[in-house]
């Protein structure tokens, strides 16, 4: 083995993960948009996406915030937005556990959905590969989305009030989390905690401080868990 | 945004930041390559599912932008975009068709 093999992976990395921008892109320039219309300055904005680099709870911070949610609420049910990131966690660390502490923390700030998904593929098509090698495709996957996450949301922050309210960009954050759930309603067990996290969501309108959010996560993560059960009982 | 302070602004995106750091770095950096109980991989692997239609749901059916009134064009719109997403499992199509149709039935509706 040489010593340039990890540089190799490193690029290979870079390269696959560079299709994920056309959905990564567009996800930041939202967000820079709404967050802007939303009355957060440019500093702020920017600090969301680089300090949390997940879309998904970056937007439902933003939405609890419009609708004057207490803090720890807003920052549970963002949390619990990424409660999977735990579980991607897990799953790399029989791969990587072995490599510096620096290298894995690095690593873990920019474990998001995409530097997960090419990885864990990566790593079960070429179970050969050294520690060094998985962890340096990891960052190269990284290293071309994660610019690009920052540069979105700079673009959409700087155009951000120049939308006029008719275009009624209010409705792009709940048509782009539909998108995102929707191919994610892949087994029964899915279903059934989507649909019960919509009935709770709505049923549990009347608790104070905006806690229908966690409210109903939890009722449908345990709905899920549950369907899984039973589902594979019934086999 | 009026509600909070720049302070508590700040403190919220910093202890959003600093939480989904740990949640990344949990397993990788502290716990080391030990095996989650099932029970606990079950419940995560529907935290997606169970948060994100909950946050929706009344946005959809209450939208703010209309006083909370249902309105058939962010109906129409988010029927279209969760149907063509289940359909062809394309998250950038699904959010274009679904904005298309919000501004058809706008347009239409007058």
């Amino acid at each position: 083995m040489s010593s340039s093999t990890p540089q190799a992976s490193f690029w290979r990395g870079f390269r696959n993960g560079l299709p994920f921008l056309i959905v990564v892109a567009p996800f930041g320039l939202l967000f820079g948009v709404v967050g802007t219309e939303a009355g957060l300055d440019l500093a702020k904005v920017m600090a969301f996406s680089i300090l949390v680099i997940a879309g998904a709870s970056q937007f439902t911070a933003l939405q609890l915030m419009q609708d004057q949610t207490p803090t720890l609420i807003v920052l549970i049910s963002a949390l619990a937005v990424n409660l999977r990131m735990a579980m991607y966690s897990a799953s790399l660390a029989p791969h990587l556990g072995s490599q510096p502490i620096w290298r894995r923390a690095l690593l873990a700030y920019v474990l998001v959905d995409q530097t997960y998904a090419a990885s864990s593929l990566e790593y079960e098509r070429r179970p050969t590969l050294s520690p060094a090698e998985k962890i340096a495709y990891a960052f190269g996957v990284a290293a071309s989305i994660a610019p690009g996450w920052y540069g979105a949301t700079l673009a959409g922050a700087l155009l951000g009030t120049t939308i006029p309210d008719a275009y009624a960009l209010d409705f792009a954050v709940p048509i782009t989390f539909l998108a995102i759930i929707a191919p994610a309603l892949r087994t029964l067990a899915h279903v059934a905690a989507a649909g019960v996290s919509v009935v709770a969501a709505l049923l549990l309108q009347f608790l104070p401080y905006n806690l229908w959010l966690p409210g109903a996560a939890v009722l449908a993560m345990m709905t899920g868990a549950q369907v899984e059960l039973w589902l594979e009982r019934r086999k | 945004m009026t509600g909070y302070s720049e302070l508590t602004t700040w403190a919220l995106i910093v202890a959003l930041g600093i939480g989904t750091f740990g949640l990344r770095f949990s397993f990788l950096g502290l716990v080391g390559d030990r095996e989650l109980p099932a029970w606990l991989l079950r419940h995560l692997r529907y935290t997606a599912v169970a948060v994100l239609p909950g946050l929706v749901a009344p946005l959809v059916l209450w939208p703010q932008a209309t006083g909370g009134d249902p309105d058939p064009a962010r109906l129409s719109a988010a029927a279209v975009t969760l149907v063509l997403g289940i359909a062809l499992k394309n998250v950038i199509l699904s959010i274009l068709a679904g904005g298309a149709t919000l501004y058809l039935v706008q347009y239409i509706a007058g």
